[in-house]
């Protein structure tokens, strides 16, 4: 089998590209490091690739607020090929900054109630093709906001794997040790997209205590377990089908023991916590 | 960018000449009166070696040529200080005639130390070392202190900013892969009634530093993972910011030249009029009306930064370009001039892309606008640069280009505004000669109690954990990412939850390589008071222990210098600065560490113009420490492990608590500051490192602020376990007596070690010839327990109260 191509975005302040890049190398893929200037100029079709990662980092300063400089850029100047990619069944994943860039463009949570693609598209499936989680009037739907403690914070947090459809998660462990590094983490949305969020089962990570405890629903997991202040501790969400994934933490800053603050202290395994999304991923692509 | 220019007034007819400054015939005031009015920080004989030269010339200079000698000859770029000559008289002592501080004590000692492994030393932007088989390390620390005064967080950030270019601006461009930051600051409860007219509040000027190097660090993604944080009362007018890079690049691309027909291009911000005579600014002392300089602070943008690197990187390993620099203090006229010192080169102003209209030729030419790179390129690769350019959105324009003819030649609009001869602009400065005077002071001592009992010792160790320069600095370190790049493996707050002072940060730059490099840093203005010498000696000691205390080895350690001084035209201030130097020699060749790279910021002073106070700032050297190590598992944090392990200290104690925290609580400086003793100090980091390096210890801690009882309680409350201690067992020099020297003596090459009890007999026999103690064992209970010398508890509280007094104080 080849390997799954998998394109990285960069733009003007991306910054975690080199090591989602190393993170997905070494899960098995071909990876390319792709300014967006080339996929708009069309030198570089995002159509040839299986998986696109959109990474961390402060995309155009975070000028406005965190994401959006770029989501608009995306949603207006790539509508077609993403469009395609996201119908075609591919998978899109979004880092920290990746994860604000795919909420400001409304690609998640993209709820049910808020897909706003043909009823009859949505209800019959074309044959041989996956279910379209396409939203073609794309609208924000949730917000990434200034983190409650109103100031940029890098920590290692609690993850609670949820019961979901995501593709990146399937059989990770139910909890999961992962750094934040960001000041706009606070995830926030309408109740009514809350509630949605939570009946579709889109959320993937919870923040959680580290402690054995049965799975939290509303309570919000006191600072600074939850880093940031999140409705239901929500640390990052899948859409409906689990192809498009978007979260707070660095996965990609997890790959191997050595990244673990306490490896001085503990027995560890050899392997982070974070490989299991890239290689989930990469799994997915191949199949 | 359009849009600015509509905003600001179009530029008069007329308003770009250039003018002559008609100084041939001027007498020793008129020269005196153009060096002030013009803020060029000239002093006469360096205004009459100009003089002369152009009265040989048989002309006056242009504006734009006086600016460009004032930059090219201000402390900030010359360094003249450390090249003058100095007449040095010491009390009882024969007088010395020292030429020059930086050959004779800085980089004679690399020069003595001759490591192999040091690729690039003081010649350019940064230090270079060997790291790996394809790569090689780069590290330089910078001050932007003056700029910080005024504007914390827009000096700050471009203080970052600075020193990132100075990586990308070494060899052909490094990748920057790590910050490290250094601040010291007045007292954070200062009364505003007692703030020097026209400076900030401490706590002002530290918020707005910390979101200044946050914001640009993050925005770069690059790792801050190294630092540490200052209070004295002094620094309040004057508050000190160094900012440091560590940078990663390929060993093939360490050299450069410049060839006469390469093209000047420019790359990246756009040039304003931000940042006008910062260098010669910077050359000068501050006063009540300093607040007023609003244009020599510069405006960061680290967005623009961050395409620079990613565009300038990729053109490096497409061997697009023969040199590179950054343009720092001084603008286009420091980084131009300096590429072309051996060649020559022609530069046209007007192709300048500039922010707004309205710049006069010589601001363009000085403007310390930010994000600008200059580079030599040969013209067959520059429609290749152009379409990476293009590709990065990130602008690049063609300045002219470096000639044949030893000049330096600066045209506007077709006119010669500047035709310099470049052996007179880099080597026409006439040496300083300065005098340097040094009397050691006599300082009240306090009475040295000879018991200590509880409650009174514990509440002691409360202070001092809760003092704002041993207390947490989580609140400051969480705010910078710490985590980016993915291969930061020891990390600043470690422990068992995270949130333990590590004494080095390492990180392994090759993602998928155990190789790794440990950065840290030492710095004790306090012992300054009694000598500068100790004071220079002991962040050395510091610096090294820091490096040791994780995993290090002195055999692959490289030292920066950073002095921050007041002015050095008074002779006591420059006698201190020759003790420092001297010390930096001494020590640094005696543990056989060398300098590769170094800065000073003199004229750290502030001048109240009412009431003619004067006020400088302590004697302060930053010592920042790098060490390349093989492989990054044998590394230990200094978080308690497990209970029953054993507690060691390692190295003699001495009667030192001159300059230390202790009687500084008490209101007193003392007079026998901690003295360094290197040949037991290296033998005993020697020795320690071998036995990290054969994995007998489990923890271990550097012994500084605060002595054994400070180091001891932070190792405990890190690891959440409780310790057991007895001061009967640390190794004292004969004369050590009294328990609160024992507990809070801040003498030299000392550690707190944890041993397991299966490797006590192994640990012992390897730690023979050094003098050790074993002080006690971790519990399993909570509880911090000392006893004194005849075996009365002396400290008796719990873990937890002690965590809590260190990390309440400075969370705000």
């Amino acid at each position: 089998m080849l390997k799954p191509n998998v394109l990285i975005l960069r733009t003007a302040g991306t910054n975690c590209d080199a090591e989602t890049d190393v993170a997905f190398q070494v899960a098995g893929a071909e990876t390319a490091l792709v300014h967006i200037q080339q996929l708009i100029s069309r030198k570089i079709s995002l159509l040839d690739y299986q998986i696109l990662a959109i990474p961390g980092g402060f995309s155009y300063g975070d000028d406005i607020s965190a994401g959006i400089l770029l989501a608009t850029e995306m949603k207006h100047k790539l509508t077609d090929a993403l469009h395609q990619f996201i119908d075609d069944g591919k998978l899109i994943l979004g880092i920290c900054n990746g994860f604000q860039v795919l909420v400001r463009a409304g690609l998640l949570p993209a709820t049910e109630g808020n897909n706003p693609c043909k009823a009859e598209e949505n209800t019959a499936p074309r044959v041989g093709a996956v279910p379209c989680a396409c939203p073609p009037e794309i609208a924000q739907r949730a917000t990434l906001a200034m983190n409650t403690s109103a100031k940029f914070e890098c920590r290692w947090v609690h993850l609670e794997t949820q019961q979901s459809p995501c593709i990146f998660t399937k059989n990770i462990k139910a909890r999961v040790y992962l750094p934040v590094a960001h000041a706009e983490g606070r995830f926030t949305a309408p109740p009514e997209v809350l509630e949605q969020i939570v009946s579709n089962n889109q959320i993937v990570f919870r923040y959680g205590s580290g402690a054995q405890s049965p799975l939290m629903e509303r309570v919000v997991t006191e600072y600074p377990h939850n880093p940031n202040g999140s409705d239901a501790n929500i640390a990052g969400i899948c859409d409906t089908t689990g192809r498009i994934f978007g979260l707070m933490p660095h996965p990609e800053r997890f790959l191997t023991k050595w990244n673990h603050p306490r490896w001085t202290r503990e027995h560890l395994p050899e392997e982070g916590d974070g490989l299991a999304i890239f290689k989930n991923a990469v799994n997915y692509a191949k199949a | 960018m359009s849009s600015a220019k509509t905003v600001l007034t179009p530029a008069k007819q007329g308003q770009h000449t250039i003018k002559k400054i008609e100084m041939l015939k001027a007498d020793d005031a008129e020269l005196i009166r153009i060096s002030r009015e013009g803020t060029l920080s000239l002093n006469l004989t360096e205004m009459q070696a100009i003089q002369t030269h152009f009265r040989g010339l048989g002309r006056a200079p242009t504006d734009v040529e006086l600016e460009t000698i004032a930059q090219t000859w201000s402390e900030h770029c010359v360094h003249k200080t450390f090249k003058s000559m100095i007449r040095y008289s010491e009390q009882g002592k024969e007088p010395e005639q020292i030429d020059g501080l930086f050959p004779t004590f800085i980089q004679r000692a690399t020069q003595d130390i001759a490591k192999p492994w040091c690729v690039s030393v003081f010649s350019d932007n940064a230090g270079i070392i060997e790291f790996d088989e394809t790569y090689n390390l780069v590290f330089k620390v910078e001050t932007h202190n003056h700029p910080s005064a005024i504007e914390p967080y827009g000096g700050a950030g471009t203080g970052i900013g600075g020193v990132i270019r100075d990586s990308l601006g070494t060899g052909l461009g490094a990748k920057p892969i790590l910050n490290t930051d250094v601040f010291c600051f007045g007292l954070p409860d200062t009364p505003y009634a007692q703030l020097p007219k026209g400076t900030l509040h401490p706590k002002r000027v530290f918020k707005g530093v910390v979101a200044g190097v946050r914001d640009y660090g993050n925005r770069m993604g690059i790792p801050t993972a190294n630092g540490a944080i200052l209070f004295d009362e002094r620094y309040t007018a004057n508050p000190l910011v160094f900012c440091g890079n560590v940078g990663l690049i390929p060993r093939d691309r360490c050299e450069k030249s410049v060839e006469p027909g390469d093209l000047i291009v420019a790359i990246g911000g756009q040039t304003g009029r931000d940042g006008i005579h910062g260098a010669t600014f910077s050359s000068a002392e501050l006063d009540d009306t300093s607040e007023n300089l609003g244009s020599v602070v510069q405006i960061g943008n680290p967005i623009m930064e961050k395409k620079v690197v990613d565009a300038l990187l990729q053109a490096r390993d497409r061997n697009l370009y023969r040199s590179i620099t950054d343009c720092g203090a001084g603008g286009f006229s420091s980084a131009v001039g300096e590429m072309g010192q051996q060649t020559g080169a022609e530069v046209h102003l007007e192709r300048v892309s500039l922010k707004y209209e309205g710049l006069a030729p010589w601001e363009i030419w000085l403007s310390e606008a930010q994000e600008r790179m200059v580079i030599a390129v040969q013209p067959e690769n520059l429609a290749e640069l152009m379409d990476i350019c293009t590709a990065e959105v990130v602008e690049a324009t063609v300045l002219g280009c470096f000639t044949d003819t030893r000049k330096l030649q600066v045209f506007y609009e077709g006119t010669l505004a500047a035709d310099l001869d470049m052996e007179f602009l880099h080597n026409g400065l006439p040496q300083p000669v300065k005098q340097a005077v040094w009397n050691p002071p006599h300082h009240p001592e306090p009475k040295v109690a000879g018991t200590l009992r509880v409650p009174k010792s514990t509440e002691t160790l409360c202070c001092l954990l809760a003092s704002p320069n041993i207390a947490s600095k989580e609140s400051v370190i969480r705010q910078y990412d710490h985590e980016v790049q993915g291969g930061m493996v020891i990390k600043p707050l470690v422990g068992v939850k995270n949130d333990g002072p590590s004494d080095a940060c390492i990180v392994t730059p090759v993602l998928g390589s155990r190789k790794g490099v440990i950065v840290a840093n030492g710095i004790n203005p306090r012992y300054s008071d009694v000598d500068a010498y100790h004071s220079a000696a002991a962040a050395i000691d510091e610096a090294l222990r820091n490096i040791i205390a994780v995993g290090g080895t002195l055999d692959k350690t490289a030292l920066l210098d950073n002095f921050c001084w007041g002015n050095p035209d008074k002779p006591d201030r420059l006698g201190e600065l020759v003790r420092a130097a001297k010390a930096c020699y001494d020590i640094a060749t005696a543990y056989g560490t060398p300098f590769i790279s170094g800065k000073d910021s003199l004229y750290n002073e502030y001048r109240d113009t009412t009431t003619g106070e004067q006020r400088a700032i302590p004697a302060t050297l930053l010592i920042s420490a790098i060490c390349v190590m093989p492989d990054v598992s044998s590394a230990v944090t200094m978080d308690a492990k497990a209970p029953g392990n054993y507690i060691y200290v390692v190295g003699n104690t001495y009667p030192e608590l001159g300059g230390s925290h202790y009687f500084g609580l008490q209101g007193f400086v003392g007079n026998s500051a901690p003295i360094v003793r290197p040949s037991e100090g290296k033998l005993t980091m020697e020795t320690l490192s071998t036995a990290i390096r054969s994995g007998l210890v489990r923890s271990c801690h550097d012994c500084s602020e605060g002595g054994i009882a400070v180091a001891a309680a932070e190792m405990a409350f890190s690891g959440g376990y409780g310790m057991h201690l007895n001061l009967a067992e640390v190794p004292t020099s004969d004369e050590v007596a009294s328990v609160d020297v024992l507990l809070f003596s801040e003498s030299n090459s000392r550690f707190l070690v944890e041993v397991e009890p299966q490797h006590r007999e192994t640990y012992e026999t390897c730690m023979t010839d050094v003098p050790i103690g074993c002080l006690g064992t971790v519990t399993k209970e909570p509880a911090f327990v000392v006893n004194g010398l005849d075996g009365h508890r002396i400290v008796e509280t719990s873990i937890d109260v002690l965590k809590s007094a260190w990390q309440d104080a400075l969370q705000w």
